[in-house]
């Protein structure tokens, strides 16, 4: 037998514990690093001593084969579209009423209708991903406060019927100057794009809990950007001015926020950083950065700088039907950008659960961190 | 320890049941005389008809069935471990390197801690009946209930499958169950209790490891157990969950455990997300109103 | 055990290890295979006792325990023999007990050669029949005598063994013995001399025990027992699946009475029974060599009859003093009123023993064409047993085999889908055996009692009726006598007279005609000549005005009400919980109690304190039953021509013993050595550094082609096996998983058949954890998943390291969890005084991947074999 055998025999830890620990507790096949179980190892042989036989220090943090501490998420796909839904129709709603009280009845109409599909599209996402109806039903027994599911439901209920109310009546009454349906459904909006950043916060899962502050924020913003997207789509551009402000405002407010989050979650923005939704996070900021470009562009392309020339006119009414071709042009894009753009943020979002979820040192590094117990 | 003022009271617990509350009952899981014989889980399986979930061979020591869920409400952890040779257990890394250094083996500390320092841990998890239970809490059907023992059950004729308790709770117990969509965990036997009789695994366990009773009556006992382990020497002892003043409000379900928590698979410090309800509503009305505003201010300024 | 201290039992029981200042596990994995008795270690533990576990593995016993003291399997005589020369070199042995209680004084005769003097042999070997003839083993002066009884006892001892084998002893007293234990013959001094070179560096190079740890094991045991101390030895079938595992019992049963620590509370050997009644089937066996309670099989000798018989297999004193009394109680209850004085009791009508009839030679002789038929009851020999391939191959050599048991095992299937068949060594179509397979009750559906590793029966009521055609083994047994007396009813012929005359008439209850299992009960624990149930097996007589099933449980119908059933609560009653089921003998549950007590009759001290002599009431009184004539003082001396127990003094409390004494040196009993002696394993890859003979030298060998044996130590191609393998249990599943491989529950916790590697193994044989290994020996190849883990310790043996391969042997190829059965690997070489199989200790070869398949199977194993012989 050689040399090394024998000292293992009479225990040469540094050599026995970097070694054996990953055969025994590796996951089998894959052997994973020393640190899973890999403890404070010994101090060498018994009875004897000597500077070669130092501390292997303990490699922290320890887990339980590598094996995830709290459960990743059950939710099924329909969940990151009912975010999206849930937040156009919310905003959509707010954005609506607004119009309406700010008679831009074209861009109301549009918005509402917008608000209307995102109302209703909503629940049938959830009954999908419960399985059967009657399954919605049961969140309607109790109303609590502490779950943000149930209370989730409940704005979704209101919203939905004020929304449905106030778009029938736009859609009815051309000059509809609003009134207590538009409120209703513009404040039931607002929680609507919202609470579902709540929902996810509201949980085990470190990357989410942590995010507490900014995420409703993000989902704000990029509900905002995907309503003001919808509208742009259907809205005649000389009445969808407000909406494509509001886009290129949502854009930005969305980036700030979000670089803000991870800079605040330090080692847990890993999460949203890396993997599939790193992949989300990414396409989602270059939807959401280019839209609002193209928003500008089509902007700045709907104002020119004004030469006021005597022999201009001929001129510019060519020059306005070419740049009014443009514009749309850019209107579209810019709108499809932001929509997409918002539902891969929130794939990122629902993404990143799973993977913090997956990673126990996560959770035990946010849990040894100095942090208060309630807030 | 023993003889302070023990905080039993859950959010749900006595108070909704006035008379009809029973004393608060738990499990004190004793893992330094656990053997690992997983009879628990076998016990359990047994009288709640919870399905078999073959997971073939592992590797993971002599631990095949991984983890709490859906499927398995009691789980037995194994955990080998290399640790100092003549240093106890539990001593901060920085006082075991200077042990190494200065040889206190030599100086006839115990050197024989299963010869060079190897141990074999094991550890029966089971759901923890929070005081504050955050998959209680998430529940938007209110199927997940506090019972008049003060555990946490699931109705599963209400359970509705959303699947928020899962991520709700800092343990990863609860799961959906394949082909139902309904979540199953420890109903700390809600049956045999009404009954009188004890849990399953409890009733199971040949060395005690699982002891069942009435709470208070647990941190005591534990109390003093983890005092006489430490007049042992054995100072790696700690209790895990017993105290009303950590982030779930004490465990009703708690453990004497020999390494940290993590090694365990179990959260060393878990809040129940409730706890930061507040800073989260906040955050998602702020986010609203900020949003109304936003948009209203979208509407101001030139129109042609 | 029988051979040492009189009875073939536990000395103790489980309750009592709390008592212990010091216990010892060995040769058994008492917390994954024994669990619900581990509590009481535990208990000690709490209590301030050392448990030492001494074991190849790092098992869940050694995770709970003190001290894990890794061994090489196979070594532990030398581990023990290092123990016992560390007391008597130190004089560490409690003087009194020794002197007063063992045989350490007689004088052996001239004659006796020890494997000192002839180099690992004792004297009276014979080359012929590879047997010793024991004549010279016998204490001086008595040589005659006992050769006279000697051929029944051939085949009935080890650990069965009753100890009805002192030889003839006037009153007890040895013709010649020195109380100074200082002539150089007595016993005391013959084995200081036999285990002199037992020496911890000794010890350290046979069993790879480091020298310091061997003593601080030695010192643990020697603190702790005396007047005020005890320690405990616990036991399983660690020590007895060896070529030398009865000698493994005895090394321990030298060191405890040395220790003084038989008989005393917190003492004694506990031998940790395998299954739930395996102590019962000795008791009222299923072997071929004894009948219930220990009474030997008569042989078939040219004359013969009752007498002879007595004359033959009894001394005239101690408790087997009382043979005939026993077997004619015993005849009574076979044959009733057939059995009369006139005709011996139908003593003829005994079958008779011509050889070996012990579970491996039948299978031999089945695979030599010399068998018919088949009865497998609750064991499954194609997972189960060494060799298992050969044990399918001999089955499919029947006419016909009758398989009761729960479900579909693999000793039914064989002849379709067992593995012989993927290999093609066996073809269906060319396979004769007719298969039947009988659905059996489980305990929870049929009445009957246990009895457990502690002599205790436990009786279990019926919860359910059996489903379908279950039925109990009662049952089977039961109307299969019945048809086969009914088909020859009417006959004259004289050979049927024993079927015939037989009582066969059980009471049968419930529609499936249960036999009523109180009544068998009854009938076990014996009659009157009143009819009334007897309260002990003392008032048995040899006039067959008395009937007992087996004399050991006289008793256990005592007052005509199930003893075994009572049931009062541990916390109505002392520790002791006598009234806890029953114990035999007479509720005992410390044998041999009367040592916990001096000569006098006093307790040793008070802190040990169990039984004791009182005498005001002129009794023996105490904690327990005392295993003593209850009115025998202390001072009592025997008259001129005593016999049984009178002629045993006040002051020898080993009643069963035909001179009152625990043997430290067994002149008879035990056919492979007086004193306990270190052999390798049969198949071993290390030499026997003590002696010129390696290995057991009239162990039992099956020399024939479908058993060959691996090279071994010295032989051209050991290094082909270099490896020591060894099989166990895991506390998920039941011996060979007739009963948890089924089970989903269970099969889950332990899905796949596995290996137990070192990581320096691992590295050296390219070993991956997760992976697959196929371990080879000369007759088997099997796969396992690969476990790696630090559980498992090289140890350095003979100056070289030494590795072990760990497989738990539950697996076949039927039920839920299914993998290559361990037992393929094994050998016929067996034990010689109980015929047990050696399979804790053998050598093998290891190599990554998975095993050939088909045909390709046999030809790996044969090659590698081929190889290995050619040296290459």
């Amino acid at each position: 037998m050689s040399d090394e055998n024998d000292n293992e025999l009479r225990g040469d830890v540094t050599k026995s514990v970097a070694g054996e620990g990953t055969y025994v507790h590796g996951g089998a096949g894959e052997p994973q690093p020393p640190a899973d179980q890999g403890t404070r190892s010994g101090v060498g042989r018994r009875r004897k001593g000597g500077p070669e036989e130092m501390m292997v220090p303990r490699e922290k943090p320890t887990t339980y084969y590598g094996r995830p501490i709290v459960k990743p998420p059950v939710w099924k796909p329909e969940i990151p579209f009912y975010f999206f839904f849930g937040g156009l129709a919310g905003a959509s709603a707010v954005l609506a009423a607004t119009a309406t009280f700010a008679r831009r009845p074209a861009l109301a109409r549009r918005a509402w209708a917008g608000a209307f599909v995102g109302v209703t599209v909503s629940p049938l996402l959830l009954v999908k991903d419960l399985g059967k109806p009657s399954r919605f039903l049961n969140m309607l027994r109790v109303f609590k406060i502490t779950s943000p599911m149930n209370v989730g439901a409940w704005i979704l209920l209101a919203n939905g019927g004020a929304t449905t109310l106030a778009a029938g009546l736009n859609l009815l009454d051309e000059d509809r100057r609003g009134g207590a349906p538009e409120v209703l459904a513009a404040a039931l909006g607002a929680p609507l794009a919202t609470y579902t950043a709540a929902l996810v916060t509201h949980s085990a899962i470190p990357a989410w809990s942590e995010a507490r502050t900014e995420m409703p924020f993000v989902f704000a913003a990029s509900a905002t950007a995907s309503a003001a997207g919808a509208a742009i789509l259907t809205v005649p551009a000389d009445e969808a001015e407000p909406a494509r402000r509001l886009g290129i405002a949502a854009a930005i407010a969305e980036e700030a926020i979000t670089a803000l989050m991870h800079r605040r979650l330090g080692p847990l923005a890993e999460s949203y950083e890396k993997g599939a939704a790193g992949r989300f996070q990414k396409v989602a900021r270059a939807c959401t950065i280019a839209g609002a470009l193209a928003f500008a562009a089509g902007d700045d392309a709907f104002h020119p700088p004004h030469r006021r020339s005597s022999l201009g006119r001929l001129s510019r009414s060519k020059d306005e039907l070419r740049r009014a071709k443009l514009r749309n042009r850019l209107s579209m894009a810019g709108g499809t950008l932001l929509l997409a753009g918002s539902v891969c943020k929130r794939w990122s979002v629902f993404k990143a659960g799973f993977q913090s979820a997956e990673d126990p040192t996560q959770v035990i590094q946010t849990q040894r961190a100095d942090r208060p117990r309630s807030v | 320890m023993a003889g302070r003022v023990l905080d039993l009271d859950t959010p749900a617990w006595p108070d909704t049941y006035g008379e009809e509350a029973r004393p608060r009952v738990g499990f004190f899981t004793d893992t330094s005389v656990c053997i690992g014989c997983k009879a628990c889980e076998v016990a359990c399986k047994e009288w709640n008809k919870v399905p078999s979930d073959n997971q073939g061979f592992s590797g993971e020591s002599y631990d095949n069935s991984g983890e709490l869920g859906a499927n398995r409400w009691r789980h037995v952890a194994f955990i080998e471990q290399k640790l100092p040779v003549g240093v106890e257990d539990g001593a901060p890394d920085d006082l075991v390197a200077e042990a190494a250094r200065q040889n206190l083996v030599e100086q006839g500390l115990d050197p024989h801690r299963d010869e060079d320092g190897f141990r074999w841990l094991m550890s029966s998890d089971v759901c923890k009946h929070c005081t504050e239970a955050g998959c209680l809490d998430a529940c938007p059907t209110g199927s997940l209930f506090r019972t008049e023992f003060g555990t946490v059950v699931v109705q599963e004729d209400i359970c509705n499958g959303c699947g928020y308790c899962v991520v709700s709770c800092p343990f990863g117990v609860l799961d959906q169950r394949e082909g139902d969509g309904r979540v199953w965990k420890c109903t700390l036997c809600y049956d045999r209790l009404q009954g009188d009789m004890e849990p399953a695994c409890a009733q199971a366990c040949p060395t005690d490891s699982i002891q069942f009773g009435e709470l208070d009556e647990l941190r005591e006992r534990a109390a003093e157990r983890v005092e006489v382990l430490h007049e042992r020497g054995r100072d790696e002892a700690r209790l895990y969950g017993e105290d009303p003043e950590d982030g779930v409000g004490g465990f009703g379900a708690f453990f004497l455990l020999l390494d940290e928590p993590e090694t365990y698979r179990l959260p060393p410090d878990p809040v129940v997300p409730t706890r930061f309800a507040g800073s989260v509503w906040k955050a998602a009305g702020a986010a609203a109103v900020t949003m109304v505003v936003g948009i209203a201010v979208g509407f101001l300024g030139r129109r042609d | 055990m029988g051979t040492s201290f009189g009875r073939g039992g536990a000395t103790t029981f489980q309750q009592d290890l709390q008592n212990s200042d010091c216990i010892v596990i060995m040769g058994s994995n008492m917390a994954e295979c024994h669990p619900v008795g581990f509590q009481w270690v535990i208990e000690a533990r709490e209590r301030g006792a050392k448990v030492i576990h001494v074991d190849p593995r790092f098992t869940r016993t050694s995770a709970l325990a003190d001290l894990h003291v890794p061994i090489r399997a196979g070594s532990d005589i030398a581990f023990l023999g290092g123990v016992v020369n560390y007391i008597l070199e130190n004089g560490r042995e409690f003087r009194e007990y020794v002197q007063a209680y063992t045989n350490a004084r007689t004088i052996v005769s001239d004659d006796f050669r020890d494997t000192e003097d002839l180099d690992g042999l004792f004297s009276g070997l014979d080359p012929e029949s590879g047997e010793y003839e024991r004549e010279s083993w016998q204490y001086k002066g008595m040589e005659e005598a006992a050769s006279a009884g000697e051929r029944d006892m051939g085949e009935a001892e080890g650990e069965q063994a009753h100890g009805a084998h002192g030889g003839e002893l006037e009153h007890g007293e040895p013709p010649h013995e020195d109380p100074t234990l200082q002539d150089p013959r007595c016993v005391f001094q013959l084995l200081k001399k036999h285990y002199r070179r037992y020496t911890p560096e000794m010890v350290e190079r046979i069993c790879g025990v480091p020298k310091e740890t061997f003593l601080e094991v030695a010192e643990a045991l020697c603190e702790n027992s005396g007047r005020e101390r005890t320690s405990a030895f616990a036991y399983a079938v660690g020590w007895t699946q060896h070529t030398v595992g009865v000698q493994y019992i005895r090394t321990a049963a030298i060191v405890q009475l040395l220790l003084g620590n038989i008989g005393r509370p917190g003492g004694g050997i506990l031998a940790l029974r395998g299954h739930a009644s395996i102590q019962g089937s000795t008791d009222i066996p299923t072997l071929f060599n004894i009948l219930p309670g220990y009474l030997p099989m008569p042989h078939a000798h040219e004359e013969t009859g009752l007498d002879l018989y007595v004359r033959r297999n009894a001394p005239p004193t101690g408790f087997w003093g009382n043979t005939k009394s026993y077997m004619v109680s015993l005849l009574k209850a076979w044959w009733g009123e057939a059995a009369q004085f006139e005709n011996d009791f139908c003593f003829d009508c005994l079958p008779r023993i011509d050889e070996d009839h012990s579970h491996y030679r039948t299978v031999a002789d089945m695979q030599d064409n010399k068998l018919e038929g088949y009865f497998v009851m609750g064991e499954n020999p194609a997972v189960g047993s060494s060799n298992s391939k050969l044990q399918r191959l001999a089955l499919a050599k029947l006419k016909w085999l009758v398989v009761r048991d729960f479900s579909e095992i693999e000793t039914a299937t064989f002849w379709k889908d067992g593995p012989e068949i993927e290999t093609g060594e066996l073809k269906t179509e060319e396979i004769g055996t007719e298969v039947f397979l009988m659905p059996a009750a489980s305990h929870t559906e049929k009445d009957g009692s246990f009895t457990n590793t502690q002599r205790l029966l436990q009786w279990h009521h019926k919860a359910v009726e059996p489903e379908g055609d279950c039925r109990s083994e009662l049952w089977f047994m039961y109307h299969l006598g019945r048809l086969v007396r009914q088909k020859l009813a009417g006959s004259t012929a004289e050979r049927d007279r024993p079927i015939l005359d037989l009582t066969w008439d059980y009471p049968t209850v419930g529609p499936t005609e249960e036999p009523d299992a109180e009544a068998v009960l009854a009938e076990i624990g014996g009659f009157d000549a009143e009819k009334e149930p007897l309260a002990d097996y003392l008032p048995l007589k040899d006039d067959g005005s008395t009937t007992c099933g087996c004399w050991i449980y006289a008793g256990c119908y005592k007052g005509g009400t199930n003893q075994p059933a009572k049931r009062k609560p541990a916390g109505e009653q002392d520790w002791v919980a006598a009234e806890w089921a029953w114990a035999w003998p007479m509720n005992r549950r410390i044998l041999y109690n009367r040592a916990s007590a001096d000569p006098d009759g006093k307790p040793w001290s008070e802190r040990k304190k169990y039984v004791w002599w009182d005498a005001g009431e002129e009794e023996w009184t105490g904690a327990d039953v005392p295993d003593f004539t209850p009115d025998k003082a202390p001072d009592y001396v025997p008259d001129e021509g005593a016999t049984a127990q009178q002629a045993l003094r006040g002051d020898e409390p080993f009643i069963m013993q035909g001179d009152g004494r625990a043997w430290l040196y067994a002149p008879n009993g035990i056919v492979d050595g007086p004193f306990p002696t270190h052999y390798e394993p049969r198949e071993s890859p290390f030499p026997n550094p003590l002696y010129g003979q390696r290995s057991n030298p009239v162990r039992d060998e099956y020399i024939r082609p479908e058993n060959p044996i691996n090279p071994t130590d010295g032989e051209v191609g050991a290094d082909a096996y270099p490896f020591v393998v060894t099989s166990y249990r895991l506390t998920e599943h039941h011996t060979a998983g007739g009963m948890s491989r089924t089970l989903p529950f269970l099969a889950e916790l332990q899905p796949e058949f596995f290996c137990e590697v070192s990581p320096e193994l691992a590295r050296e044989r390219g070993l991956e954890h997760g992976g697959w290994a196929t371990i080879v020996t000369a007759r088997a190849a099997i796969e396992a998943r690969v476990m790696v883990t630090e559980r498992i310790k090289p140890l350095r043996v003979d100056g070289r390291t030494m590795h072990q391969v760990g497989l738990p042997y539950h697996w076949g190829d039927k039920g839920i969890s299914t993998g290559d059965s361990a037992n393929d690997l094994f050998a016929f070489v067996l034990d010689p005084n109980v015929h047990i199989q050696e399979v804790k200790a053998a050598s093998c070869d290891i190599q990554p991947g998975r095993r050939p398949r088909g045909p390709e199977r046999p030809k790996f194993v044969a090659e590698h074999l081929r190889r290995a012989r050619e040296g290459a």
